[in-house]
Order: C-alpha cells, then sequence, then structure tokens
C-alpha cells in the first residue's frame, strides 16, 4: 500500500470513529514501504523489501481500554475492528494510571522529514550503491561488511476529542566495516539521512577503508586512565546501547522521583536543577531542525517542542508520562525524537593537533549497564582505535575493555568539536580526560 | 526517524495503544480470543503455491515460502496493578528465490494469491537487480523434500488458552510475596510467544508448525532512601519452550545451591512466588553486602549464570557465518576462525564438552524443521576441548567442505529474511557424581555467581565482563556470606581453558535467551543453554562500585 496522503489516512480515521460508540476513541494509522541490502566479504550477502500499512484503534468507556487492529480498510472492516476493541474494552480492568484521551493540539508546523528521493529508492539504487563500496574494496584489496537500510512511512492519528495529527517520513542509514585481508586492520563508517540526496556510499567506504589500512598491526599498551578523543559513533550508536544515549534515556522523571535513577536524591526527589557535568555541556531536543528533521508529535500525541534537558552542566528538564507529570505535580513533557548536543567548531583532525597524549576511538560496541546507581556501563573499542602523540596518530593501538559512566565521562570535558548527524541525533567528538580502560582485548 | 523509533517513544506507561518496545514483540494488537483461531494448512498450501509458481515463471531457479502467523502476549505488572496487557498479532508471507545465482527477499502483509505472487515477482527483481555487482553464485546444500509433514512443540498447557485473569492474578501473587518480603518496587511480566509457520520450498516441502515459547520474569528493587542506595535482583526463571505447565511449580524440579546460599534453582517447572519472596531479601542483603576486594578467584558458577557466558563466549564464536565474516559489520567475527581450529588449539580444558542442538525438549530452540526446510539434529561443538565443528546453514556447507546444513535457519518475522542462528549450545554435566556442595567444599578463596546480570564481549569474542544477579563469597570451602560490586573479565580461551569441572546430571539445567540479537536489520531469537554449576579457576575479578558528584 502507498504511502497514504494526510486528507487519505484522516478520511480513513474520520470514518473509523464514526462507527464507534465508546467514550473515548482514538485511532493511529500508519505504515511504511522500505528496502535493504547486506554485503558482506565484498558480495551482497541478503537483500529484500517489505511494506505494512495498520490501523490501531482504542476504545474507552470510563477508565476501561480496548486495543484492536486491522489492515484492510473498507468499511466491514472497520467496523468490526472498531467493536473488537469497545468488547475487549468492556472486559478490561480498570487502570489506576487512566488519563482521558488529549484534546485538539497545536503542532509546530512540521519539518521536512520526507523526502521524495528516499521514498523513490529501488532495488537497483541499492544495488548500484553496494556495488560502489565493493569495487572500491576490491581494488584496494580490503573485505566489506555493509548495510544500507531505507524506508518511507506515515502516522496519522485522530480522535474524538478533536486530536488530529499527520506527518510522513524518510529514512536511509548506511554503515560499513573494512577489513584488511591479514585481518590485523579494520575500520568503520556509518551514515545517516532524511534525504537520500547527501548520502554517497563512497566516500563512507573510503573512510572505512582508510581506517582499516591505518589499523593494521596494533601495538598494546597497558590499560588505565587514558585522554580519550571519542568520534560521534562512539557516542551514540545506530544499532546498539551508547554513552550518550544511555543518559539521555536515564532523564525519565518517575524513576528519578523513585529513588531508582542517578538523578534520585537522598531522603526522596529528584535533582533536576543541579549541575551534575561540565558547564559546556548543553543538549536540547528540536523536531524542526533541518539536519534531524523528526516527528513534531509523540505517539501518545503530545506536541514535540524544542526542549532543553541540560543547560550549561544544569539538568534542566525530565520526561514523564501524563500520568507521572499530574500525580506529581510536574510539567508534562515527552521524550524526545532526536536531540542535539551542542559543541564547537572544530573538527576530529583540530582536536587531534591540540592533543599532546591521548587515545583516539572510532567506534564503541557492546554497551551494557554495570550500575544503574552510577549510570557505569562496560563496552569494547572497535574498528580504528590509535594512539595520538604530539598532535599526531602514531600508531594503531590494541582495542580496550572501558568501565566509565557517561556523568563521569561529561565532567571530565577537555573539548567539544563540531556536531554531526549520528541515528537521528547532532552529536559532536569530545575529548575527555581519565576514561578508564579496564582491559585489552585482542579483537580486531 | 524510523517508525520502530517512533513507536519505541510512546513508551510503556502511556496506554495500551502501542505494543512495548521489546524485540520480537512487534506486530498488531488482537482480540486475545482470535489467538487461538489456527491457519488451515489447504489454505497455505495453495498460497504457497502461487509464490512458488509466480517466482518460477520470473526465472527463479529455488524458491521458498514463509506463511507466518506470530502470535505473543505480554502481561506487564508493576506492584499492585496491571500496567498493559498486549495480545499481539502479526501475519504475512515472505518468499526467498535464487535468480541469476543470487538470493533475493520480498515479504507482504497482503496474504493472497496475487499478494504472494506479486512478492515472489519482487523477490526475483531484487535478486536479478543484485546479480549485476554478484561476483559469487549461492550454491545450496542438496535438501530432500519431505512432502507434507508438521511438528509442534510437545507442551501440556497451552498458555495462550489460560485465561488473562488467571495470569494476571498470579503476577500480581508475585508481586505481593515480593512487597511482603521488603521490596521497594516490583515489576513482573510474563512473556507469551506462539508461531504458527508454514513452509514451502521448491524442495518438495509443505511443512506446518506451531511453536510455543514463555518466560515469565520479575525485578525487585530495594530502595534506602537515607543513603539513596538502591539494589535490584531479577527472576531466576528461564524462559521455556514450554506451555504454561511451566508455571506450576514441582518439587522435584527445584534445585538448592549451596549450604548458606539461600538459593533455589528450577528446572522445568518455575515457583514465581516463593522466588519473589527470596528476592526481596536478596535485594535487602544486597543494599549492606560486602563490596568484593578485586583479585583473582576460584568461581562456581550456577547454570542460571553460566548460561549466558556460555551463549556469548561459545555460541557465538562458533557460528560459521560470524566466523567467514558475514557478521562483521555489526556483531562482529570470531577468533575461532578456519585457520584456528585448522592449529587444534584448546578451546578449553578435557572437561569442556558442548553440544548444538535443536531438538533438547522444553528448550527454545527446539524444533522439527528449520526456517529453509531441513531437519533438526544435534551435533558436537567442543569434543574435551577441542573444537570440532561450527553452526552452519545451506549456502554455507559448502565453504567447510561440508555437504548437508545443520538445520539452524531462522527467522524472527515472515517479513525477515532467514539466515543462520545458534541451536541451543550446552555444556555437558561431569560423568562423575558431585553436588554443589561437594564443589564449594573445595574451593578455597572464591565465589558464588547465579543470575543473569551485565555481560558485555568485543566482537571476535576474545575479552569478556559478566556481572551477576547475586554473589557469595566462598572462604575455605564454606559460603559466607554475600558480596556486591562484582564483574569478571576474562579471555574467552583462558576462562575456558580455567574450567575445572562441573557438577552431575541432577544439578543440569536450561538457562535462556528470549530476545538474542543478531543480522540487519536486526532480528531477534530465542535459544537455550544447559549446564550443571562449573567451577572456574584463578578468574579476574574486578570492583564496579564508582562515586558520581
Amino acid at each position: 500500500m502507498a504511502i497514504l496522503s494526510q486528507d487519505e489516512s484522516q478520511a480513513i480515521l474520520k470514518k473509523v470513529l464514526s462507527f464507534s460508540t465508546a467514550d473515548e476513541c482514538e485511532a493511529t494509522l500508519s505504515g511504511s514501504n522500505g528496502g535493504n541490502v547486506r554485503s558482506a566479504r565484498n558480495a551482497i550477502s541478503t537483500s529484500g523489501a517489505a511494506d505494512d500499512v495498520s490501523l490501531a484503534v482504542e476504545a474507552r468507556f470510563g477508565k476501561r481500554s480496548g486495543v484492536a487492529t486491522c489492515n484492510e480498510f473498507d468499511d466491514a472492516t472497520l467496523r468490526r475492528c472498531v467493536q473488537r476493541a469497545e468488547e475487549i474494552a468492556k472486559l478490561a480492568p480498570e487502570s489506576p494510571e487512566y488519563m482521558p484521551l488529549l484534546g485538539a493540539q497545536t503542532y509546530i508546523a512540521a519539518p521536512k522529514s520526507f523526502a521524495a528521493s528516499t521514498a523513490g529508492i529501488t532495488p537497483d539504487f541499492r544495488a548500484t550503491q553496494i556495488g560502489k563500496t565493493m569495487k572500491i574494496c576490491d581494488e584496494k584489496k580490503v573485505t566489506s561488511a555493509a548495510f544500507l537500510n531505507d524506508e518511507a512511512g506515515f502516522v496519522a492519528k485522530r480522535n474524538n476529542k478533536g486530536l488530529e495529527a499527520y506527518q510522513q517520513y524518510t529514512n536511509l542509514s548506511f554503515s560499513i566495516t573494512v577489513r584488511t585481508p591479514d585481518g590485523t586492520g579494520s575500520g568503520y563508517a556509518t551514515g545517516d539521512y532524511n534525504d537520500a540526496a547527501g548520502f554517497d556510499a563512497g566516500a563512507l567506504t573510503q573512510v572505512a577503508a582508510d581506517k582499516a589500512a591505518m589499523s593494521r598491526n596494533a601495538k598494546a599498551i597497558e590499560p588505565g586512565k587514558y585522554t580519550v578523543i571519542l568520534e560521534p559513533a562512539a557516542l551514540v550508536a545506530n544499532t546498539d546501547a551508547s554513552l550518550l544515549a544511555a543518559l539521555m534515556n536515564a532523564l525519565d522523571a518517575r524513576n528519578a522521583d523513585e529513588g531508582r535513577s542517578f538523578l534520585s536524591k537522598k531522603g526522596g526527589g529528584n535533582r533536576k536543577g543541579e549541575k551534575l557535568f561540565d558547564e559546556r555541556v548543553t543538549i536540547y531536543s528540536d523536531p524542526t531542525n533541518a539536519e534531524i528533521a523528526s516527528l513534531t508529535f509523540a505517539g501518545d500525541g503530545r506536541p514535540q517542542k524544542k526542549m532543553t534537558w541540560i543547560e550549561k552542566g544544569v539538568v534542566k528538564n525530565l520526561y514523564t508520562s501524563r500520568f507521572w507529570a499530574q500525580k506529581a505535580g510536574i510539567p508534562d513533557i515527552p521524550r524526545p525524537g532526536g536531540w542535539i548536543m551542542e559543541g564547537g567548531t572544530q573538527s576530529v583532525q583540530d582536536m587531534i593537533k591540540g592533543t599532546a597524549k591521548g587515545i583516539l576511538v572510532t567506534r564503541l560496541w557492546y554497551i551494557r549497564p554495570v550500575d544503574p546507581q552510577t549510570l557505569l556501563y562496560t563496552g569494547l573499542t572497535r574498528d580504528g582505535t590509535f594512539y595520538i602523540e604530539n598532535g599526531k596518530i602514531k600508531h594503531p593501538v590494541k582495542n580496550f575493555r572501558f568501565n566509565e559512566s557517561p556523568i563521569i565521562m561529561l565532567n571530565n570535558l577537555e573539548a567539544i568539536g563540531k556536531p554531526v548527524r549520528v541515528n537521528g541525533n547532532l552529536v559532536p567528538p569530545l575529548k575527555i580526560r581519565d576514561f578508564t580502560f579496564t582491559s585489552l582485548s585482542d579483537a580486531v | 526517524m524510523k517508525r520502530r523509533d517512533f513507536v519505541g517513544l510512546t513508551g510503556l506507561a502511556t496506554g495500551a495503544l502501542f505494543l512495548p518496545t521489546i524485540p520480537g514483540l512487534g506486530g498488531n494488537p488482537v482480540d486475545p480470543a482470535r489467538l487461538l483461531e489456527a491457519v488451515d494448512p489447504a489454505v497455505n498450501k495453495r498460497l504457497a503455491d502461487a509464490a512458488l509458481n509466480a517466482a518460477k515463471a520470473a526465472g527463479a531457479t529455488y524458491t521458498d515460502v514463509r506463511i507466518g502467523r506470530y502470535l505473543n502476549q505480554s502481561i506487564f505488572t508493576r506492584e499492585k496493578q496491571v500496567q498493559n496487557i498486549a495480545s499481539g498479532e502479526s501475519f504475512g508471507a515472505g518468499v526467498r528465490v535464487i535468480a541469476n545465482g543470487t538470493w533475493g527477499f520480498a515479504a507482504t502483509n497482503t496474504v493472497t494469491e496475487a499478494g504472494l505472487a506479486k512478492a515472489a515477482q519482487l523477490a526475483v527483481q531484487i535478486a536479478k537487480a543484485n546479480s549485476k555487482v554478484q561476483k559469487e553464485q549461492v550454491k545450496l546444500a542438496p535438501q530432500q523434500g519431505y512432502g507434507t509433514v508438521s511438528w509442534k512443540t510437545p507442551i501440556q498447557q497451552n498458555a495462550f488458552e489460560v485465561p488473562v485473569k488467571q495470569k494476571v492474578e498470579l503476577l500480581l501473587a508475585a508481586n505481593a510475596k515480593a512487597l511482603e518480603n521488603g521490596a521497594s518496587f516490583v515489576n513482573s511480566s510474563l512473556f507469551q510467544i506462539n508461531e504458527q509457520k508454514y513452509f514451502a520450498s521448491t524442495d518438495g516441502s509443505y511443512i506446518d508448525q506451531d511453536v510455543h515459547r514463555i518466560w515469565p520474569t520479575f525485578s525487585v528493587t530495594a530502595i534506602d532512601k537515607a543513603s539513596g542506595k538502591f539494589r535490584s535482583r531479577d527472576a531466576m526463571s528461564a524462559p521455556m519452550g514450554l506451555g504454561y505447565e511451566y508455571l506450576s511449580p514441582k518439587a522435584a524440579d527445584k534445585i538448592p545451591g549451596p549450604a548458606g546460599s539461600d538459593i533455589i534453582g528450577y528446572k522445568n517447572s518455575y515457583d514465581i512466588l516463593e522466588d519473589a519472596a527470596a528476592a526481596a531479601k536478596h535485594a535487602r542483603t544486597k543494599l549492606t553486602a560486602k563490596s568484593v576486594v578485586p583479585g583473582k578467584y576460584d568461581l562456581v558458577l550456577d547454570p542460571n549464570h553460566l548460561g549466558l557466558t556460555i551463549h556469548e563466549s561459545v555460541g557465538h564464536p562458533t557460528e560459521l557465518d560470524r566466523v567467514l565474516g558475514y557478521e562483521a559489520n555489526y556483531a562482529g567475527t570470531s577468533f575461532a576462525t578456519q585457520e584456528w581450529k585448522a592449529k587444534n588449539i584448546p578451546f578449553g580444558s578435557k572437561q569442556v564438552n558442548i553440544v548444538a542442538d535443536k531438538l533438547q525438549p522444553g528448550s527454545l530452540g527446539a524444533v522439527g524443521y528449520d526456517d529453509e526446510g531441513v531437519k533438526t539434529k544435534q551435533w558436537d561443538l567442543i569434543k574435551e576441548g577441542k573444537l570440532v565443528d561450527y553452526q552452519k546453514i545451506r549456502d554455507q556447507a559448502h565453504i567447510v567442505g561440508q555437504k548437508e546444513s545443520d538445520g539452524c535457519c531462522y527467522a524472527d518475522s515472515w517479513s525477515s529474511v532467514q539466515f543462520q542462528r545458534m541451536p541451543n549450545v550446552s555444556l555437558q554435566p561431569g560423568k562423575e557424581k558431585m553436588s554443589v556442595d561437594d564443589m564449594v567444599s573445595k574451593v578455597d578463596k572464591g565465589i558464588f555467581i547465579a543470575g543473569r546480570g551485565s555481560y558485555s564481549i568485543d566482537q571476535q569474542r576474545y575479552n569478556f565482563q559478566f556481572g551477576g544477579q547475586v554473589f557469595y563469597a566462598i572462604d575455605k570451602g564454606k559460603i559466607t556470606g554475600m558480596l556486591e560490586d562484582v564483574a569478571y573479565q576474562a579471555n574467552t580461551q583462558e576462562f575456558w581453558n580455567s574450567c575445572a569441572g562441573s557438577c552431575d546430571q541432577s544439578d543440569y539445567r536450561l538457562f535462556g535467551s528470549f530476545f538474542d540479537g543478531k543480522g540487519q536489520p536486526s532480528q531477534v531469537s530465542a535459544v537455550s543453554h544447559g549446564s550443571a554449576t562449573t567451577r572456574f579457576n584463578g578468574v579476574n575479578v574486578i570492583n564496579t562500585a564508582r562515586k558520581i558528584g
């Protein structure tokens, strides 16, 4: 099924609501078309395409709620779907955290989250792009494994309290790992975009191939505390947990108020308003930012606005469910889509030049929580780790395991570089002192 | 932004409209009554034939079709209330073809003869587009057709037939036990999965399978407001390939941990009420437990902990696709290359015997046939410490000079392409009679660890770090009390070579991973790991306590 327009989707939703006899009824229509191609050993390994459109109807009688869904859109099916949601609602227990559905909302003007260039991607486009990476790697006599994924989709909502929302989006993501034939070098590069016009598989392949060549025959140095330059892809991963995303995921008001968060205060309450990080740390979200355009409404229909989370090291806002906001008497702020960490103008190269001794980290991997009390995480460096001396990369070093907390890390800040897009966020490279490496890894 | 991310942002507490973001539980919310409907195999055969014929007409030389109805029900509670009951259904079909010697795949939720034919044509179109840049042709290990066959998880009670009310009451009763015993908070949940999978291929197989899995679990948190300290203890249950019978505890399935540890392990049935009460006491004790002194310790690892170490350090590095470089861009590769194997380097000590299987009753991996129509089996991975084989599927067997697939191909949905996934990988118990108390009595300075905690391993599976749920100091053959802030770091080969033996068969239990992630786009799979309590000598233990401002 094609990506439905605002008029097409709201027409279906209006009809759905007209079939409802419930006290409250909300319907959400969402769908996507997408495809992917994956390569390994300089050959295509898998590729595919999938499309799906579905309607979810939530019906409510008092504090009882029921949900049903369908993926066909004739009148009879829509009517059955509404009836089923209502039947389930009548049988459901009352929710002690019930909140009435939102009424009409004012959303900021939708940014350019949809690009026709991405929505129009064909199997030939994907094959050509991945073919380009394979050709470069064949010529350089290195081996690549890459993944290209694209998606075009829409979300439309409507309820009988007056709420109406609609937005289209597109997304393309690409990542590549290049390894040298002797198995001693590995390099990585990644990029993601709303608009495929900005995508250049060749340039990213070049970066990964250069890193692979540079990282051959790494030397072991003692684990311990080092000054590190963490590239943006080391701070936020597009496939895994990461140090900065872990911090953003921990800004939940309820967990903090309940005493089970690093933001909980001794004796009760939370640490909103306290300065917990270096004063150069400012993190905010803005769905209209042209580089990371995202949805202007949250899943429950709340508007997404520009919101400051951490300003000059001070925790400014926490996100929360509508129920907890009401119960605790705090601002009702939804969790953001993408977020932006403010930075400076320096590139990674500039930051290397300004470093007497340190370690450049391309990517961190298999990052898992160790202690939620301190947000301590462990993980490893990967695909390009280098020793810096007197402003230059001196030699590659063997990979390390780290045990570090983003809270400690953002207090040990030496420098912030220019933010770039990673997985729908804008993230600067960071130079951090006393980053804790606890052991060596033989992995390449 | 991806649609999946959008759904993820809504969170659990906002109501029932969106499903939780737990991988593998995608799909569409559905009336629980519909979870009991079955699809007629004759209808599926007609639909599958439409795809097989359309792909052939478009130029495919091989085609397989998977028509899947993936059902799940998840119940989430906290303290005295239900947070969410999500019943989901995802119905659709995936068509995989070889055309011009290249794979192509397309999936659709329009499950009609026309819809499947269209997906088959798109799959061929994709294969042909990719073949222009392809240098090597796909080579499939030969596979006989089985005709019309079926397989069903041998469950005693279908969890989907148990009224939701009964399941909710059990979780709330477990929460009450935890609260009575000192918990500040408790979250409990019950995951139930039913995969109704129909597979057909041009080899002449029409395979109907009905696969069930279940996982009851919880996390108990104890808070000391004055100090601001909080500690949690998760359930000691295992996700299993069983029905609701797993939640009817039997005395014979309870295995006590070492004397002085207050731990109970569970075999084929689980006592959630007993475990919730114990968890609350453990979480409270953890608030004041002694912080570990870092150094070398002999570790005595309970099966409910060791399973994850087996999974990460043996299961993943012996996946042939990782060994060959197919996962280099995401999950990584493996130290256990064919060159490494040829050198006959000991993977572990002589006590280490590890088997792969897709047959073990009650396990998460058990099925009759895999997702490319290969009958399942058991085989050796590590024999007396030596790596003897890998895990492989049809298009990989020829690369290692073998003639057949191991039957471990899996896709997590009709819309995902099937690929090599880990079978059950289990450490065989010791042959000599040995209880946990016998084992602990011989340890001079050690730590007994139970439960699944923090885990991390590098992309070639050398260096790992594991935590746990509970840690007990062992001093001169006796458990002396609980420890905190414990994690061990080791190198896979050094660790398995330090293995000093396992308890006997009577202590053998399954651990499970319900949401194991791999592939791009990422897919989940569920897999079990069996072992008895096992001792490892001289492992490096670190202290994970930190101070923040």
